[in-house]
């Protein structure tokens, strides 16, 4: 591959200017990524302390520590924080703008000033949600149903609002990868030689551009029913709540690809940097991302089984979503097959992949048993599902996160962090979420319907069990954080390749250069050339 | 092609550090703009997609609602458009053929006949407020005397699509003055004018709806 | 500046002509929807047809020589396109949702 950088000068992307205003009009992708960091840990310190307050109340039947339409709120606010401004922007926009460009080895993303309008989109967005704090707050779940979220007295607007402007945040985001990956490559980086986060990104970043106006145009029409009760949405002048939800998933299901497949693509990374191994089935898990990107259009009915949707759709959408599980397990067992007589090493970024791998298997499996519409009618509504999503969403993606800044933090800081803290944030992470979310596939089996403030005393040691290993959670992710700020402060400088990896970013220095690379590398091979 | 003697004076473009050369910002920034048109595509769609759904449901009711629309107004604004459309293009034209200033005036035009497309629009609406035709729940069945216990949501409709197409065409008339400033600056020439075909992109996404609203509208109801 | 001065040599420019052909087609397609709004009874389940055809037309009229797809890249004619393909399968399936319904009888 590309020159090593063996530059003297101590010139990087961070040191290059300095002041917080460099820092706030800076078009640079990496300096972009990083304030995206930033800002989205914080988010997810605060839907984080949301999910504690709302395992803290379930602890016990009754009221513990919240009325019930705090709670109401305060679940809504987790919902709202978590998908919107925590995991739909955090790989692509992390991750995905430092190191996209630096993986094709381009100098930066196709349209540096769009990408930092999209940070300060986010910004907008979430301010206005948290002035909902303020005014009226917030009780309708994220998913904003009608008829309720026309009813209800909250401040349902101004929020609409804020997740419209975070959703333009986020197609500002798509489209400059988009664009990025088909005009910036480098010399002899055809598609083919991409890494496969790359592959993953740029098949979200389709899901972004073609899903999010959908969601645009909902909200708006939520804000005229609000306003104007134009009836759309409005039984009472002959609309159809039912058509709500239509609109509402035909963003919100692909959106939760746009949560899962940058996570996919990390853990390719993750898994072909650690096992030493040329990544098995390459073309198969870059058609995969496509693959699940497409169907994610087909599938969104599955929401509305028990919603009044026509049995026929039903059915229809029904069969469509097994289909999703195709191109997933083609993924799994490509990792799988590329662990097989690798050299694994089992460093941290490594346990976060192996994790996921565990942890997103039961969160597909049971996808696909809520797929089966005589299963769901049961299930639907339930624990359950709380249980399936959040082994998606937390177990998948937040371990890819977590994995991924492990992998990458020698990278972007040009420090090294303690791999034995690392390791103890897995343990406790892991742990932790199995203690916290596997209880709840029980209570959902037995019946505890979801989002509901009270429950029988039968439900009572299993909710127990959970708000416990939610602390386990809580407890690693402070250690990764202590790892990260330790790290930071007292790390020791990192050298350009510290894992092996073979993608263009580990030819560089740590960290890099303002413009990534001193000479524009000139690709010949593919990305994972191990053995 | 006639070449650089208009471009020698006026503010020359420097071509982004991140690109190779001209060519290829030109062609990035186009699949852009490519890609925010399919945005709008599938915002403005949304609505279709809900219109076409509850005509099919309240086809008397639409059809009572289109009747109160005068569609020698809807008539006229399409025209307005369509040679606002024109003019677009045209100034495009002038800018590949180095006359910055025929193109300056063809974007004036333009904006001009935005403007007069939302004079024509203004009237509308406040002919409908005079007789009470409001949107949704603002809609006093009796007081208009509708055959339609729901007629408030054709309303509902017909405001938000030409209010978001409304919108739209300010949006435009503003980008268009910004190029059209920069036009006179003498930012542009042949050989760049990435910002107006972007602007022209757009413009014309505008007129592409209205050639859908006009007869769902006033027509067809 | 290291940009050559000659890339723009290769953009398309479509004759003045041209446009004044399109936007003439434009007009005559605009009058042709009016009249025949003027014979809907004659034309009957035909009348939402025949508007909505017309405005086809000249809809890609516009697209093809004002917006210059004509002359534009595969890529981007395909990016525009998917925008409608995303827009027709968000109608067919919330569509047969609504029509394959048992029917409550509405009161209104």
């Amino acid at each position: 591959m590309a020159n090593a950088a063996a530059h003297g000068s101590d010139k990087n992307y961070l040191n290059e200017t300095s002041g917080i205003w460099s820092w706030l009009t800076t078009l640079d992708h990496k300096r972009i990524g990083i304030m995206y960091f930033v800002t989205v840990m914080f988010f997810f310190l605060l839907g984080g302390i949301m999910a504690l307050l709302i395992r803290l109340e379930l602890m016990s039947p009754g009221p513990t520590i919240m009325t019930a339409d705090t709670y109401n709120q305060v679940m809504t606010y987790h919902g709202a924080i978590m998908v919107f401004m925590v995991i739909i922007p955090g790989i692509p926009a992390i991750l995905g703008n430092f190191f996209l460009p630096i993986h094709i080895g381009a100098k930066d993303v196709a349209f540096p000033k769009l990408n930092l309008l999209s940070w300060y989109c986010l910004m907008a967005g979430a301010l206005l949600a948290f002035s909902t704090l303020f005014t009226h707050k917030i009780d309708t779940g994220w998913t904003f149903y009608t008829p309720y979220s026309i009813k209800t007295g909250t401040s349902v607007v101004t929020m609409v609002i804020a997740a419209f402007i975070m959703g333009m945040s986020s197609i500002l985001t798509g489209l400059n990868f988009i664009a990025t990956v088909h005009k910036l490559r480098a010399p002899g980086m055809t598609m083919y030689r991409i890494p496969l986060f790359v592959w993953a990104l740029y098949s979200t970043a389709i899901l972004q551009v073609l899903a999010t106006p959908v969601l645009g145009i909902t909200l708006l029409l939520l804000t005229m029913e609000r306003t104007f009760g134009v009836g759309i949405f409005d039984p009472a002048l002959g609309g159809d709540p039912v058509l709500f939800q239509h609109f509402f998933w035909f963003y919100s299901h692909p959106a939760v690809y746009i949560m899962i497949l940058p996570a996919m693509g990390v853990v390719s990374e993750l898994i072909a940097t650690f096992s030493r191994k040329t990544i098995f089935g390459y073309t198969a898990i870059a058609y995969s991302s496509l693959g699940i990107a497409g169907v994610s259009f087909f599938v969104w009915g599955h929401h509305m089984f028990v919603s009044g949707q026509s049995t026929t759709a039903g059915v229809l959408f029904s069969f469509i979503t097994m289909l999703v599980g195709v191109p997933t397990a083609i993924k799994m067992f490509n990792w799988i097959s590329t662990m097989y007589k690798g050299s694994v090493q089992m460093q941290s970024p490594m346990l976060f992949a192996l994790g996921f791998l565990f942890l997103f298997a039961i969160g597909g499996v049971t996808g696909i048993m809520l797929a089966v519409l005589p299963v769901d009618v049961h299930f639907h509504d339930t624990y359950f599902v709380v249980a399936h999503f959040h082994y998606v969403m937390v177990g998948g993606t937040l371990m890819a996160i977590m994995g991924g800044f492990y992998y990458w933090f020698p990278k972007m800081f040009g420090k090294m962090y303690s791999e034995a803290l690392a390791r103890f944030s897995f343990v406790f992470i892991f742990i932790g979420f199995n203690v916290t979310f596997f209880p709840q596939f029980v209570l959902g089996a037995m019946g505890m319907p979801r989002r509901y403030f009270d429950y029988i005393p039968a439900y009572h040691s299993l909710n127990t069990i959970s708000t416990v290993g939610s602390w386990l959670i809580a407890t690693g992710f402070l250690i990764g954080l202590y790892t990260i700020i330790n790290g930071l402060t007292k790390g020791a400088k990192a050298p350009a390749n510290p894992w092996g990896g073979k993608t263009l970013e580990w030819t560089t220095t740590s960290p890099p250069p303002h413009f990534n690379f001193d000479v524009e590398p000139v690709i010949t091979a593919g990305p994972y050339e191990y053995r | 092609m006639s070449t650089d003697s208009h471009s020698a004076h006026g503010h020359e473009h420097h071509v982004a550090h991140h690109f190779r050369s001209a060519e290829h910002e030109y062609l990035t920034s186009k699949e852009g703009i490519w890609l925010f048109m399919v945005t709008e595509i599938l915002m403005f769609g949304g609505l279709f997609v809900g219109y076409s759904i509850f005509h099919n449901i309240y086809p008397e009711m639409f059809a009572e609602g289109a009747k109160s629309l005068d569609w020698k107004m809807g008539f006229t604004n399409t025209l307005v458009l369509i040679f606002s459309s024109l003019t677009m293009a045209l100034g495009i034209y002038f800018l590949q053929r180095n006359q910055a200033k025929k193109a300056a005036m063809s974007l004036a035009i333009t904006i001009f006949c935005g403007a007069i497309f939302m004079v024509i629009k203004y009237f509308e609406y406040t002919h409908k407020f005079h007789l009470g035709l409001y949107p949704g729940r603002f809609l006093d069945v009796t007081k208009v005397g509708a055959e339609h216990a729901n007629l408030g949501m054709y309303f509902g409709f017909y405001y938000c699509m030409t209010g978001l197409h409304g919108i739209h065409v300010l949006l435009g008339m503003g980008l268009i003055s910004w190029v059209l400033f920069r036009t006179v600056r003498g930012d542009f020439n042949s050989n760049y004018y990435t910002a107006v075909e972007g602007v022209g992109i757009f413009w014309h996404i505008v007129d592409l709806i209205w050639i859908f609203l006009f007869p769902l509208l006033y027509l067809v109801g | 500046m290291a940009n050559s001065h000659d890339d723009s040599q290769g953009h398309h420019i479509t004759p003045f002509a041209t446009y004044l052909k399109v936007a003439g087609a434009l007009f005559a397609l605009t009058f042709l929807t009016v009249i025949a709004h003027h014979f809907n009874q004659q034309l009957g389940a035909l009348a939402a047809p025949v508007a909505f055809l017309i405005a086809t037309v000249k809809a890609v009229l516009v697209m093809l020589w004002f917006m210059h797809l004509k002359y534009d890249s595969v890529m981007n004619r395909v990016i525009f396109g998917a925008g409608f393909f995303f827009l027709a399968l968000l109608l067919a399936f919330s569509g047969l949702d609504i029509w394959t319904r048992v029917i409550e009888t509405s009161t209104l």
